[in-house]
Protein backbone atom coordinates (compact mmCIF):
# COMPACT_ATOMS: atom_id res chain seq x y z
CA UNK A 1 0.00 0.00 0.00
CA UNK A 2 1.25 3.48 -0.84
CA UNK A 3 2.71 5.31 2.14
CA UNK A 4 2.01 8.89 1.33
CA UNK A 5 -0.50 10.38 -1.08
CA UNK A 6 -0.09 13.98 -2.11
CA UNK A 7 -3.43 15.29 -3.32
CA UNK A 8 -3.91 18.64 -5.00
CA UNK A 9 -6.76 20.71 -3.60
CA UNK A 10 -8.20 23.55 -5.63
CA UNK A 11 -9.78 26.88 -4.81
CA UNK A 12 -11.98 28.68 -7.29
CA UNK A 13 -13.70 32.02 -6.72
CA UNK A 14 -12.82 32.06 -3.06
CA UNK A 15 -14.10 28.58 -2.29
CA UNK A 16 -12.66 25.09 -2.17
CA UNK A 17 -13.86 23.09 -5.12
CA UNK A 18 -15.65 19.86 -4.20
CA UNK A 19 -13.19 17.89 -6.26
CA UNK A 20 -10.64 18.68 -3.52
CA UNK A 21 -12.61 16.44 -1.14
CA UNK A 22 -12.97 13.82 -3.84
CA UNK A 23 -9.19 13.54 -4.37
CA UNK A 24 -8.73 13.34 -0.59
CA UNK A 25 -11.21 10.42 -0.55
CA UNK A 26 -9.29 8.79 -3.40
CA UNK A 27 -6.06 9.33 -1.46
CA UNK A 28 -7.55 7.65 1.60
CA UNK A 29 -8.43 4.60 -0.48
CA UNK A 30 -4.92 4.45 -1.95
CA UNK A 31 -2.99 4.76 1.34
CA UNK A 32 -5.36 3.16 3.86
CA UNK A 33 -4.13 4.18 7.31
CA UNK A 34 -1.05 5.89 5.90
CA UNK A 35 -0.80 9.58 5.23
CA UNK A 36 -2.92 11.76 2.96
CA UNK A 37 -1.30 15.17 2.49
CA UNK A 38 -3.33 17.89 0.78
CA UNK A 39 -1.48 20.60 -1.10
CA UNK A 40 -3.22 23.89 -1.67
CA UNK A 41 -1.62 26.54 -3.88
CA UNK A 42 -2.80 30.15 -3.99
CA UNK A 43 -2.27 33.66 -2.79
CA UNK A 44 -4.27 33.66 0.43
CA UNK A 45 -5.65 30.21 1.13
CA UNK A 46 -4.81 29.42 4.76
CA UNK A 47 -8.48 29.68 5.78
CA UNK A 48 -9.23 26.44 3.93
CA UNK A 49 -6.82 24.08 5.63
CA UNK A 50 -9.18 23.10 8.45
CA UNK A 51 -11.92 22.13 5.99
CA UNK A 52 -9.48 19.89 4.12
CA UNK A 53 -8.59 18.14 7.37
CA UNK A 54 -12.26 17.74 8.30
CA UNK A 55 -12.76 16.03 4.94
CA UNK A 56 -10.05 13.48 5.58
CA UNK A 57 -6.62 15.03 4.95
CA UNK A 58 -4.07 14.12 7.63
CA UNK A 59 -1.91 17.10 6.91
CA UNK A 60 -2.14 20.24 4.78
CA UNK A 61 0.64 22.05 2.98
CA UNK A 62 -0.04 25.62 1.94
CA UNK A 63 2.03 27.05 -0.89
CA UNK A 64 1.18 30.73 -0.79
CA UNK A 65 2.69 33.10 -3.30
CA UNK A 66 1.32 36.04 -5.25
CA UNK A 67 2.16 34.25 -8.50
CA UNK A 68 -0.12 31.38 -7.48
CA UNK A 69 -3.24 33.51 -7.28
CA UNK A 70 -4.09 32.64 -10.88
CA UNK A 71 -3.03 29.41 -12.47
CA UNK A 72 -0.12 29.42 -14.87
CA UNK A 73 1.69 26.28 -15.94
CA UNK A 74 5.13 27.53 -14.90
CA UNK A 75 4.16 28.82 -11.46
CA UNK A 76 2.11 25.80 -10.44
CA UNK A 77 4.58 23.32 -11.84
CA UNK A 78 7.43 24.92 -9.89
CA UNK A 79 5.44 25.02 -6.65
CA UNK A 80 4.17 21.43 -6.94
CA UNK A 81 7.58 20.09 -7.90
CA UNK A 82 9.19 21.73 -4.89
CA UNK A 83 6.63 20.11 -2.59
CA UNK A 84 7.09 16.71 -4.27
CA UNK A 85 10.84 17.07 -3.84
CA UNK A 86 10.45 17.78 -0.11
CA UNK A 87 7.74 15.19 0.58
CA UNK A 88 8.61 12.27 -1.73
CA UNK A 89 5.02 11.00 -1.99
CA UNK A 90 4.48 7.63 -3.66
CA UNK A 91 1.00 8.57 -4.89
CA UNK A 92 -0.04 11.79 -6.63
CA UNK A 93 -3.75 12.43 -7.08
CA UNK A 94 -4.88 15.60 -8.85
CA UNK A 95 -8.25 16.90 -10.03
CA UNK A 96 -8.93 16.49 -13.75
CA UNK A 97 -9.79 20.17 -14.00
CA UNK A 98 -8.39 22.93 -16.18
CA UNK A 99 -5.28 23.34 -13.94
CA UNK A 100 -4.93 19.64 -13.13
CA UNK A 101 -5.10 18.55 -16.77
CA UNK A 102 -2.59 21.20 -17.74
CA UNK A 103 0.07 20.53 -15.13
CA UNK A 104 -0.15 16.78 -14.38
CA UNK A 105 1.29 15.52 -17.70
CA UNK A 106 4.24 17.90 -17.34
CA UNK A 107 4.99 16.72 -13.82
CA UNK A 108 4.65 13.08 -14.90
CA UNK A 109 7.14 13.72 -17.69
CA UNK A 110 9.56 15.42 -15.31
CA UNK A 111 9.26 12.46 -12.90
CA UNK A 112 9.54 10.00 -15.80
CA UNK A 113 6.31 8.48 -14.57
CA UNK A 114 3.05 7.12 -15.91
CA UNK A 115 -0.19 9.02 -15.49
CA UNK A 116 -3.80 7.85 -15.70
CA UNK A 117 -6.06 10.78 -16.67
CA UNK A 118 -9.75 11.43 -16.11
CA UNK A 119 -10.41 8.66 -13.61
CA UNK A 120 -13.99 8.01 -12.48
CA UNK A 121 -13.42 5.06 -10.16
CA UNK A 122 -10.61 3.29 -8.33
CA UNK A 123 -10.13 -0.10 -6.72
CA UNK A 124 -7.34 -0.89 -4.32
CA UNK A 125 -6.12 -4.40 -3.71
CA UNK A 126 -3.04 -4.37 -1.51
CA UNK A 127 -0.33 -2.59 -3.46
CA UNK A 128 -2.26 -2.54 -6.67
CA UNK A 129 -4.44 0.42 -7.55
CA UNK A 130 -6.64 0.00 -10.61
CA UNK A 131 -8.19 3.11 -12.12
CA UNK A 132 -11.29 3.11 -14.32
CA UNK A 133 -11.62 5.81 -16.96
CA UNK A 134 -13.98 6.46 -19.85
CA UNK A 135 -12.70 6.14 -23.42
CA UNK A 136 -14.36 6.89 -26.76
CA UNK A 137 -16.29 9.72 -25.09
CA UNK A 138 -17.85 7.42 -22.52
CA UNK A 139 -18.92 4.75 -25.00
CA UNK A 140 -16.47 2.37 -23.34
CA UNK A 141 -14.24 2.19 -20.25
CA UNK A 142 -10.74 0.99 -19.53
CA UNK A 143 -9.01 -0.10 -16.36
CA UNK A 144 -5.40 0.95 -15.97
CA UNK A 145 -2.66 0.82 -13.40
CA UNK A 146 0.71 2.46 -12.98
CA UNK A 147 3.31 -0.26 -12.37
CA UNK A 148 6.12 2.15 -11.36
CA UNK A 149 6.30 4.79 -8.66
CA UNK A 150 4.72 7.22 -8.02
CA UNK A 151 1.16 6.14 -8.70
CA UNK A 152 -0.21 9.17 -10.57
CA UNK A 153 -3.80 9.90 -11.62
CA UNK A 154 -6.20 12.78 -12.25
CA UNK A 155 -9.85 12.49 -11.21
CA UNK A 156 -12.93 13.68 -13.05
CA UNK A 157 -15.02 15.90 -10.72
CA UNK A 158 -18.26 14.52 -9.31
CA UNK A 159 -17.37 10.83 -9.46
CA UNK A 160 -15.45 9.73 -6.34
CA UNK A 161 -17.73 10.12 -3.30
CA UNK A 162 -16.12 12.47 -0.76
CA UNK A 163 -15.76 11.36 2.87
CA UNK A 164 -18.24 12.65 5.40
CA UNK A 165 -16.87 15.83 7.00
CA UNK A 166 -15.82 15.31 10.62
CA UNK A 167 -15.22 18.56 12.49
CA UNK A 168 -13.44 16.74 15.32
CA UNK A 169 -10.56 15.73 13.04
CA UNK A 170 -7.31 17.57 13.61
CA UNK A 171 -4.08 17.74 11.67
CA UNK A 172 -1.01 19.81 11.09
CA UNK A 173 -0.88 22.65 8.57
CA UNK A 174 2.45 23.86 7.31
CA UNK A 175 3.37 26.67 5.00
CA UNK A 176 6.12 26.19 2.46
CA UNK A 177 8.02 29.05 0.93
CA UNK A 178 8.08 28.19 -2.75
CA UNK A 179 10.46 29.86 -5.15
CA UNK A 180 8.83 30.90 -8.39
CA UNK A 181 10.77 32.42 -11.23
CA UNK A 182 11.01 32.92 -14.99
CA UNK A 183 7.28 32.89 -15.65
CA UNK A 184 6.63 32.71 -19.36
CA UNK A 185 2.92 33.44 -19.43
CA UNK A 186 1.43 36.80 -18.53
CA UNK A 187 -2.27 36.79 -17.67
CA UNK A 188 -3.86 39.93 -19.07
CA UNK A 189 -7.47 39.36 -18.15
CA UNK A 190 -9.98 36.74 -17.06
CA UNK A 191 -13.53 37.20 -18.30
CA UNK A 192 -16.14 35.31 -16.31
CA UNK A 193 -18.70 33.67 -18.54
CA UNK A 194 -20.00 30.90 -16.37
CA UNK A 195 -23.48 31.31 -15.00
CA UNK A 196 -24.37 32.00 -11.41
CA UNK A 197 -21.18 30.55 -10.01
CA UNK A 198 -22.26 26.91 -10.42
CA UNK A 199 -19.56 25.21 -12.42
CA UNK A 200 -20.94 22.85 -15.08
CA UNK A 201 -18.38 20.12 -14.44
CA UNK A 202 -19.19 20.05 -10.73
CA UNK A 203 -22.91 20.86 -10.81
CA UNK A 204 -25.12 18.19 -9.26
CA UNK A 205 -28.06 19.34 -11.37
CA UNK A 206 -27.83 20.47 -15.00
CA UNK A 207 -30.64 21.85 -17.13
CA UNK A 208 -29.49 21.70 -20.76
CA UNK A 209 -31.19 23.23 -23.77
CA UNK A 210 -31.03 22.25 -27.42
CA UNK A 211 -32.27 23.57 -30.74
CA UNK A 212 -35.82 23.08 -29.54
CA UNK A 213 -35.33 26.05 -27.19
CA UNK A 214 -35.34 28.18 -30.38
CA UNK A 215 -33.68 31.39 -29.15
CA UNK A 216 -31.55 33.05 -26.49
CA UNK A 217 -34.78 34.22 -24.82
CA UNK A 218 -35.97 30.63 -24.89
CA UNK A 219 -33.18 29.80 -22.46
CA UNK A 220 -34.67 32.08 -19.77
CA UNK A 221 -37.07 29.46 -18.34
CA UNK A 222 -34.16 27.00 -18.24
CA UNK A 223 -32.16 29.42 -16.08
CA UNK A 224 -35.14 29.79 -13.77
CA UNK A 225 -35.46 26.03 -13.42
CA UNK A 226 -31.71 25.66 -12.79
CA UNK A 227 -31.90 28.40 -10.16
CA UNK A 228 -34.62 26.64 -8.21
CA UNK A 229 -32.60 23.41 -8.24
CA UNK A 230 -29.27 25.10 -7.44
CA UNK A 231 -27.95 23.81 -10.73
CA UNK A 232 -26.22 25.06 -13.85
CA UNK A 233 -27.40 25.56 -17.42
CA UNK A 234 -25.80 23.68 -20.29
CA UNK A 235 -26.48 23.35 -24.00
CA UNK A 236 -26.17 21.07 -26.97
CA UNK A 237 -23.90 21.94 -29.86
CA UNK A 238 -26.98 22.79 -31.91
CA UNK A 239 -27.98 25.47 -29.43
CA UNK A 240 -24.52 26.99 -29.12
CA UNK A 241 -23.92 26.90 -32.88
CA UNK A 242 -27.20 28.75 -33.30
CA UNK A 243 -25.88 31.28 -30.75
CA UNK A 244 -28.69 30.78 -28.27
CA UNK A 245 -25.93 30.67 -25.64
CA UNK A 246 -22.15 30.77 -25.10
CA UNK A 247 -19.95 27.98 -26.44
CA UNK A 248 -18.72 27.58 -22.88
CA UNK A 249 -22.05 25.96 -21.99
CA UNK A 250 -21.72 23.25 -24.61
CA UNK A 251 -21.91 19.66 -23.42
CA UNK A 252 -20.84 16.79 -25.62
CA UNK A 253 -18.06 15.41 -27.75
CA UNK A 254 -16.70 18.89 -28.41
CA UNK A 255 -17.48 20.61 -25.18
CA UNK A 256 -17.79 19.50 -21.62
CA UNK A 257 -18.28 16.03 -20.26
CA UNK A 258 -20.56 16.07 -17.24
CA UNK A 259 -21.86 13.52 -14.74
CA UNK A 260 -24.42 15.30 -12.54
CA UNK A 261 -26.92 13.52 -10.29
CA UNK A 262 -29.75 14.96 -12.38
CA UNK A 263 -29.56 15.96 -16.05
CA UNK A 264 -32.63 17.57 -17.58
CA UNK A 265 -32.39 17.64 -21.38
CA UNK A 266 -34.79 20.23 -22.77
CA UNK A 267 -35.49 20.30 -26.50
CA UNK A 268 -32.40 18.20 -27.18
CA UNK A 269 -32.88 15.45 -29.76
CA UNK A 270 -29.90 13.46 -28.49
CA UNK A 271 -27.29 13.29 -31.25
CA UNK A 272 -24.55 10.80 -30.45
CA UNK A 273 -22.05 13.68 -29.96
CA UNK A 274 -24.24 15.14 -27.24
CA UNK A 275 -24.79 11.79 -25.54
CA UNK A 276 -21.00 11.45 -25.31
CA UNK A 277 -20.96 14.37 -22.91
CA UNK A 278 -23.79 13.41 -20.58
CA UNK A 279 -24.83 9.78 -20.90
CA UNK A 280 -23.11 8.84 -17.62
CA UNK A 281 -25.29 11.23 -15.63
CA UNK A 282 -26.92 9.45 -12.71
CA UNK A 283 -30.51 10.35 -13.62
CA UNK A 284 -31.58 11.70 -17.01
CA UNK A 285 -34.86 13.49 -17.69
CA UNK A 286 -35.77 14.35 -21.28
CA UNK A 287 -38.38 16.86 -22.35
CA UNK A 288 -39.14 16.86 -26.06
CA UNK A 289 -42.12 17.31 -28.31
CA UNK A 290 -40.90 14.59 -30.66
CA UNK A 291 -41.88 11.25 -29.12
CA UNK A 292 -39.30 9.54 -31.35
CA UNK A 293 -36.33 11.68 -30.25
CA UNK A 294 -33.25 9.48 -29.59
CA UNK A 295 -32.70 11.20 -26.22
CA UNK A 296 -35.71 9.21 -24.95
CA UNK A 297 -33.76 5.96 -25.47
CA UNK A 298 -31.32 6.85 -22.73
CA UNK A 299 -33.59 8.93 -20.47
CA UNK A 300 -34.78 7.55 -17.15
CA UNK A 301 -37.90 9.70 -17.36
CA UNK A 302 -39.35 11.04 -20.60
CA UNK A 303 -41.85 13.85 -20.89
CA UNK A 304 -43.46 14.42 -24.27
CA UNK A 305 -44.81 17.86 -24.97
CA UNK A 306 -44.11 21.55 -25.40
CA UNK A 307 -41.06 22.53 -23.41
CA UNK A 308 -42.28 26.14 -23.08
CA UNK A 309 -45.28 24.79 -21.21
CA UNK A 310 -43.55 22.02 -19.26
CA UNK A 311 -40.41 23.83 -18.02
CA UNK A 312 -42.23 26.68 -16.20
CA UNK A 313 -44.64 24.13 -14.68
CA UNK A 314 -41.66 22.14 -13.48
CA UNK A 315 -40.10 25.25 -11.94
CA UNK A 316 -43.35 25.97 -10.08
CA UNK A 317 -43.66 22.37 -8.90
CA UNK A 318 -40.10 22.33 -7.55
CA UNK A 319 -40.73 25.67 -5.82
CA UNK A 320 -43.77 24.16 -4.13
CA UNK A 321 -41.81 21.10 -3.02
CA UNK A 322 -39.01 23.31 -1.68
CA UNK A 323 -41.46 25.47 0.23
CA UNK A 324 -42.95 22.37 1.88
CA UNK A 325 -39.54 21.00 2.87
CA UNK B 1 7.63 30.90 -39.32
CA UNK B 2 8.29 27.24 -38.57
CA UNK B 3 4.91 25.79 -37.72
CA UNK B 4 4.36 22.22 -36.57
CA UNK B 5 1.18 20.31 -35.84
CA UNK B 6 1.03 17.09 -33.84
CA UNK B 7 -1.91 15.04 -35.02
CA UNK B 8 -3.64 11.78 -34.16
CA UNK B 9 -5.65 9.45 -36.31
CA UNK B 10 -8.74 8.42 -34.37
CA UNK B 11 -11.72 6.18 -34.56
CA UNK B 12 -14.67 8.12 -35.94
CA UNK B 13 -16.75 8.75 -32.85
CA UNK B 14 -20.00 8.13 -34.68
CA UNK B 15 -18.90 4.52 -34.87
CA UNK B 16 -20.33 1.98 -32.50
CA UNK B 17 -17.60 0.71 -30.20
CA UNK B 18 -17.25 -3.03 -29.85
CA UNK B 19 -14.85 -4.86 -27.58
CA UNK B 20 -13.66 -8.44 -27.91
CA UNK B 21 -11.55 -9.84 -25.07
CA UNK B 22 -10.60 -6.39 -23.85
CA UNK B 23 -9.54 -5.21 -27.32
CA UNK B 24 -11.41 -2.53 -29.25
CA UNK B 25 -12.67 -4.02 -32.51
CA UNK B 26 -11.42 -1.73 -35.29
CA UNK B 27 -12.50 -4.00 -38.10
CA UNK B 28 -14.30 -1.96 -40.73
CA UNK B 29 -14.42 1.18 -38.56
CA UNK B 30 -13.98 4.61 -40.13
CA UNK B 31 -10.93 6.61 -39.05
CA UNK B 32 -10.55 10.37 -39.16
CA UNK B 33 -8.21 13.16 -38.07
CA UNK B 34 -8.96 13.77 -34.39
CA UNK B 35 -11.50 16.65 -34.55
CA UNK B 36 -9.48 18.85 -32.16
CA UNK B 37 -6.38 18.30 -34.28
CA UNK B 38 -8.31 19.63 -37.27
CA UNK B 39 -8.53 22.95 -35.44
CA UNK B 40 -4.76 22.79 -34.99
CA UNK B 41 -4.16 22.10 -38.68
CA UNK B 42 -6.50 24.91 -39.72
CA UNK B 43 -4.86 27.38 -37.34
CA UNK B 44 -1.41 26.37 -38.58
CA UNK B 45 -2.44 27.05 -42.17
CA UNK B 46 -3.92 30.43 -41.19
CA UNK B 47 -0.64 31.32 -39.43
CA UNK B 48 1.28 30.43 -42.57
CA UNK B 49 -1.09 32.48 -44.73
CA UNK B 50 -0.59 35.46 -42.40
CA UNK B 51 3.09 35.22 -41.56
CA UNK B 52 4.58 33.00 -44.25
CA UNK B 53 6.65 29.93 -43.45
CA UNK B 54 5.97 26.26 -43.53
CA UNK B 55 3.52 23.84 -41.89
CA UNK B 56 4.68 20.33 -41.00
CA UNK B 57 2.18 17.81 -39.65
CA UNK B 58 3.60 15.02 -37.51
CA UNK B 59 1.87 11.88 -36.28
CA UNK B 60 2.82 8.75 -34.40
CA UNK B 61 1.28 5.59 -35.78
CA UNK B 62 1.46 2.97 -38.47
CA UNK B 63 1.22 3.28 -42.24
CA UNK B 64 -2.58 3.48 -42.00
CA UNK B 65 -2.11 7.03 -40.72
CA UNK B 66 -0.75 8.10 -44.12
CA UNK B 67 -4.35 8.65 -45.23
CA UNK B 68 -4.98 11.27 -42.52
CA UNK B 69 -1.57 12.86 -43.18
CA UNK B 70 -2.52 13.22 -46.86
CA UNK B 71 -5.78 14.85 -45.79
CA UNK B 72 -3.77 17.37 -43.73
CA UNK B 73 -1.56 18.04 -46.77
CA UNK B 74 -4.68 18.50 -48.89
CA UNK B 75 -5.98 21.07 -46.41
CA UNK B 76 -2.78 23.03 -46.99
CA UNK B 77 0.06 21.69 -44.84
CA UNK B 78 3.41 21.55 -46.65
CA UNK B 79 5.01 18.44 -45.23
CA UNK B 80 3.96 15.36 -43.34
CA UNK B 81 5.96 13.07 -41.10
CA UNK B 82 4.97 9.65 -39.83
CA UNK B 83 6.83 8.40 -36.76
CA UNK B 84 6.34 4.72 -37.37
CA UNK B 85 5.43 2.45 -34.47
CA UNK B 86 5.80 -0.74 -36.49
CA UNK B 87 8.83 -1.84 -34.41
CA UNK B 88 6.92 -1.54 -31.15
CA UNK B 89 5.29 -4.74 -29.95
CA UNK B 90 4.12 -3.88 -26.47
CA UNK B 91 1.52 -1.47 -25.19
CA UNK B 92 2.00 2.20 -26.00
CA UNK B 93 0.87 5.04 -23.78
CA UNK B 94 1.31 8.80 -23.63
CA UNK B 95 4.82 8.33 -22.34
CA UNK B 96 5.72 6.26 -25.41
CA UNK B 97 4.16 8.70 -27.86
CA UNK B 98 5.65 11.82 -26.28
CA UNK B 99 9.11 10.21 -26.14
CA UNK B 100 8.91 9.56 -29.89
CA UNK B 101 7.69 13.08 -30.60
CA UNK B 102 10.36 14.50 -28.29
CA UNK B 103 13.06 12.62 -30.18
CA UNK B 104 11.73 13.95 -33.48
CA UNK B 105 11.61 17.57 -32.32
CA UNK B 106 15.00 17.49 -30.62
CA UNK B 107 16.89 18.90 -33.60
CA UNK B 108 14.05 20.91 -35.15
CA UNK B 109 13.75 24.67 -35.19
CA UNK B 110 10.14 25.45 -34.31
CA UNK B 111 8.35 28.68 -33.52
CA UNK B 112 5.07 27.09 -32.59
CA UNK B 113 3.72 23.56 -32.15
CA UNK B 114 -0.05 23.10 -32.29
CA UNK B 115 -2.13 20.11 -31.23
CA UNK B 116 -5.67 19.25 -30.25
CA UNK B 117 -6.51 19.69 -26.59
CA UNK B 118 -7.62 16.09 -26.35
CA UNK B 119 -8.04 13.07 -28.63
CA UNK B 120 -11.63 11.90 -28.78
CA UNK B 121 -10.77 8.21 -28.56
CA UNK B 122 -8.51 8.19 -25.53
CA UNK B 123 -9.63 11.46 -23.97
CA UNK B 124 -6.58 12.02 -21.77
CA UNK B 125 -4.98 15.14 -23.24
CA UNK B 126 -1.52 14.15 -22.03
CA UNK B 127 0.60 14.00 -25.14
CA UNK B 128 0.95 17.70 -25.97
CA UNK B 129 1.84 18.90 -22.42
CA UNK B 130 4.23 15.98 -22.09
CA UNK B 131 5.91 17.04 -25.34
CA UNK B 132 6.19 20.66 -24.16
CA UNK B 133 7.86 19.43 -20.98
CA UNK B 134 10.27 17.21 -22.95
CA UNK B 135 11.23 20.23 -25.04
CA UNK B 136 11.31 22.59 -22.06
CA UNK B 137 8.99 25.08 -23.74
CA UNK B 138 5.97 26.99 -22.51
CA UNK B 139 2.46 25.71 -23.20
CA UNK B 140 -1.02 27.16 -23.38
CA UNK B 141 -3.84 24.64 -23.49
CA UNK B 142 -7.46 24.88 -24.70
CA UNK B 143 -6.95 28.03 -26.76
CA UNK B 144 -9.82 29.70 -28.62
CA UNK B 145 -7.94 32.61 -30.23
CA UNK B 146 -4.37 33.10 -31.37
CA UNK B 147 -2.64 36.24 -32.65
CA UNK B 148 1.07 36.44 -33.21
CA UNK B 149 3.00 39.65 -33.64
CA UNK B 150 6.75 39.39 -33.95
CA UNK B 151 7.62 36.78 -31.34
CA UNK B 152 4.72 37.52 -29.00
CA UNK B 153 1.53 35.48 -28.99
CA UNK B 154 -1.70 36.90 -27.61
CA UNK B 155 -4.03 34.07 -26.77
CA UNK B 156 -7.52 33.49 -25.46
CA UNK B 157 -8.02 30.31 -23.46
CA UNK B 158 -11.19 28.54 -22.47
CA UNK B 159 -10.75 27.72 -18.79
CA UNK B 160 -13.82 25.68 -17.89
CA UNK B 161 -16.13 28.14 -19.53
CA UNK B 162 -14.39 31.35 -18.51
CA UNK B 163 -12.13 33.19 -20.87
CA UNK B 164 -8.52 33.98 -20.03
CA UNK B 165 -6.42 36.36 -22.10
CA UNK B 166 -2.69 35.79 -21.93
CA UNK B 167 0.56 36.79 -23.57
CA UNK B 168 3.54 34.54 -24.12
CA UNK B 169 6.70 34.51 -26.17
CA UNK B 170 7.51 32.01 -28.89
CA UNK B 171 8.54 29.20 -29.06
CA UNK B 172 5.32 27.86 -27.69
CA UNK B 173 3.13 24.78 -27.70
CA UNK B 174 -0.62 25.34 -27.83
CA UNK B 175 -3.58 22.95 -27.74
CA UNK B 176 -6.70 23.88 -29.63
CA UNK B 177 -10.24 24.04 -28.34
CA UNK B 178 -13.49 24.24 -30.22
CA UNK B 179 -14.32 27.83 -31.17
CA UNK B 180 -10.78 28.59 -32.40
CA UNK B 181 -11.74 28.33 -36.08
CA UNK B 182 -13.75 26.40 -38.65
CA UNK B 183 -11.48 23.81 -40.27
CA UNK B 184 -11.59 23.96 -44.06
CA UNK B 185 -12.40 20.99 -46.23
CA UNK B 186 -9.65 19.87 -48.63
CA UNK B 187 -10.31 21.32 -52.10
CA UNK B 188 -9.96 19.22 -55.23
CA UNK B 189 -6.77 21.05 -56.33
CA UNK B 190 -5.57 20.67 -52.74
CA UNK B 191 -6.07 16.92 -52.93
CA UNK B 192 -4.18 16.77 -56.25
CA UNK B 193 -1.29 18.83 -54.86
CA UNK B 194 -1.15 16.74 -51.68
CA UNK B 195 -0.17 13.69 -53.67
CA UNK B 196 3.12 15.35 -54.58
CA UNK B 197 3.92 16.83 -51.20
CA UNK B 198 6.60 15.14 -49.08
CA UNK B 199 5.47 12.51 -46.58
CA UNK B 200 8.43 11.06 -44.67
CA UNK B 201 8.37 7.97 -42.53
CA UNK B 202 10.84 7.70 -39.68
CA UNK B 203 11.34 4.51 -37.70
CA UNK B 204 12.89 4.04 -34.26
CA UNK B 205 16.41 3.86 -35.72
CA UNK B 206 15.90 7.16 -37.53
CA UNK B 207 14.83 8.69 -34.21
CA UNK B 208 17.77 7.11 -32.40
CA UNK B 209 15.39 5.36 -30.03
CA UNK B 210 15.35 1.86 -28.65
CA UNK B 211 12.20 -0.15 -28.06
CA UNK B 212 13.21 -0.66 -24.41
CA UNK B 213 13.18 3.11 -23.82
CA UNK B 214 9.59 3.37 -24.96
CA UNK B 215 7.89 0.86 -22.71
CA UNK B 216 4.55 2.20 -21.51
CA UNK B 217 4.49 3.51 -17.93
CA UNK B 218 0.83 2.60 -17.52
CA UNK B 219 -0.76 -0.76 -18.14
CA UNK B 220 -4.26 -1.45 -19.43
CA UNK B 221 -5.79 -4.35 -17.52
CA UNK B 222 -9.28 -4.33 -19.02
CA UNK B 223 -11.60 -2.60 -21.46
CA UNK B 224 -15.35 -2.95 -21.29
CA UNK B 225 -18.62 -1.47 -22.44
CA UNK B 226 -20.91 0.21 -19.94
CA UNK B 227 -23.96 -1.85 -18.94
CA UNK B 228 -26.90 -1.35 -21.28
CA UNK B 229 -29.27 1.19 -19.91
CA UNK B 230 -32.70 -0.11 -19.13
CA UNK B 231 -35.54 1.62 -20.89
CA UNK B 232 -36.80 4.51 -18.83
CA UNK B 233 -40.32 5.55 -17.98
CA UNK B 234 -42.41 7.48 -20.46
CA UNK B 235 -44.71 9.75 -18.53
CA UNK B 236 -48.15 10.32 -19.93
CA UNK B 237 -51.05 12.70 -19.66
CA UNK B 238 -51.39 16.45 -19.68
CA UNK B 239 -48.19 18.48 -19.11
CA UNK B 240 -49.22 19.32 -15.54
CA UNK B 241 -49.78 15.62 -14.78
CA UNK B 242 -46.45 14.62 -16.29
CA UNK B 243 -44.68 17.32 -14.28
CA UNK B 244 -46.31 16.27 -11.03
CA UNK B 245 -45.42 12.64 -11.62
CA UNK B 246 -41.85 13.52 -12.57
CA UNK B 247 -41.22 15.51 -9.40
CA UNK B 248 -42.67 12.67 -7.38
CA UNK B 249 -40.41 10.10 -9.14
CA UNK B 250 -37.32 12.26 -8.75
CA UNK B 251 -37.97 12.58 -5.03
CA UNK B 252 -39.12 9.09 -4.17
CA UNK B 253 -37.73 6.74 -6.80
CA UNK B 254 -34.53 8.27 -8.19
CA UNK B 255 -33.99 10.21 -4.93
CA UNK B 256 -31.92 12.87 -6.68
CA UNK B 257 -33.64 15.90 -5.20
Amino acid sequence: MAEKALVLAEVSEGELRNVSFEVIAAGRKVVGDNEVVALLCGDDVSAFSETLIHHGADRVILAEHEDLQNYTTDAYKQAIEQVIEAESPDALLFPHTSPGKDVAPRIATKLDSGLVSDVVELEVDGDEVVFTRPIYSGKAFEKKNVPGSPIFATFRPNNIPPLEADSSRTGETSEVAVEIKDLRTVIKDVIKKTSGGVDLSEASVIVAGGRGVKSAEGFEPLYELADVLGGAVGASRGASDAEYCEYSLQIGQTGKVVTPDLYIAVGISGAIQHLAGMSNSKCIVAINKDAEAPIFDIADYSLTGDLFEIVPLLTEEFKKVKAEA
Amino acid sequence: MNIYVVMKRTFDTEEKVEINDGVIDEEGAEFVINPYDEYAIEEAIVLKETHGGEVTVVTVGDEEAEKELRTALAMGADKAVLLDTEDLDGEMDHYTISEMLGAYFQDKAYDIILGGNVAVDDGAGQTAPRLAEKLGINQLTTITKLDIEGTTATIERDIEGDQEIVEAELPLLVTCQQGLNEPRYPSLPGIMKAKKKPLDTLDLDDLDLDEDDLEAKTKTVDRFLPPEKEAGKKLEGEPAEQVEELVNLLRNEAKVI
